[in-house]
């Protein structure tokens, strides 16, 4: 991937405007720790992508709008959250600004000694994203454009934390 | 007239309806951050949409509409998210 300019960016959390690269997320949940010559056993990843569609509308491209710092914050607690409940090393990276049909808004890696939870630590994390992080899509449609609107982000809200780990599969 | 300013940012759609993502309004010594969302609905009329689903953030910490508000405070009112 060095042959373009995706980020190289390997903190664990990360919101950029450059094109995402998984390798660099790879690279987060894997370099500098204590067994990194044994390997953690097995790294999952969930990477998402810009539809052509929704709600019958044809998208034409996403605007991504987000406010920056809070959204570190609240990878900071995902990341927190995840590691409470789950064995994993986690990254999380968001991308802002224009992005067109197929590129990857968001990418999320989870590296564990065991699968069962480095798969759920990666669908607690997006359904955790999706709930709290101050970020929205403006999405530009044939025949107008809409700012998307989704959960009302409240950290502290207990029942959507949960239904985060139903939906994570281990409840 | 106490001298006391906050810092309001707004996101998405409410900075369609207001015209801006940022600016500066007075605060009276007791403000909170639902007095300064008050302030502002009476202002522009459209945000009412959001009197319930608005989230807040003071000085970039998720916050309640009862939090004190202070000179300087950067408040944040957040509509309904919608990253990933």
């Amino acid at each position: 991937m060095s042959d373009n300019r995706a980020t190289m960016d390997t903190a664990p959390y990360a919101i950029t405007t450059d094109p995402l690269n998984l390798d660099a997320l790879i690279t987060a949940v894997t370099s500098g720790s204590p067994d990194a010559t044994i390997g953690p056993g097995g790294i999952t990843s969930f990477v998402g992508v810009v539809r052509n569609e929704n709600a019958g509308r044809r998208v034409l491209r996403l605007e991504y709008e987000g406010y920056d710092p809070l959204a570190l914050r609240a990878f900071e607690r995902i990341g927190a959250e995840t590691a409470d409940r789950w064995d994993v090393r986690i990254a999380l990276h968001h991308r802002l600004g224009t992005l067109q049909i197929g590129e990857a808004s968001v990418m999320i890696a989870a590296a564990s000694p065991h699968r069962a939870d480095a798969f759920a630590a990666c669908r607690y994390i997006i359904e955790r994203v999706k709930q709290i992080v101050p970020i929205w899509k403006h999405e530009f449609f044939e025949g107008g454009d809409v700012w998307i609107e989704g959960a009302t982000a409240d950290p502290e809200d207990d029942v959507a934390r949960q239904d985060a780990i139903r939906v994570a599969g281990l409840e | 007239m106490n001298g006391n300013r906050v810092t309001i940012r707004l996101f998405a759609r409410l900075k369609d309806i207001v015209g801006t993502g940022e600016l500066s309004r007075e605060a009276s010594s007791d403000a909170t951050a639902g007095t300064v969302w008050r302030t502002l609905m009476n202002e522009f009329a459209e945000l009412r949409d959001y009197e319930t689903s608005i989230s807040v953030a003071v000085n970039e910490e998720y916050a309640r509409m009862d939090a004190p508000v202070a000179d300087g405070d950067e408040v944040a009112f957040l509509p309904p998210v919608s990253g990933g």
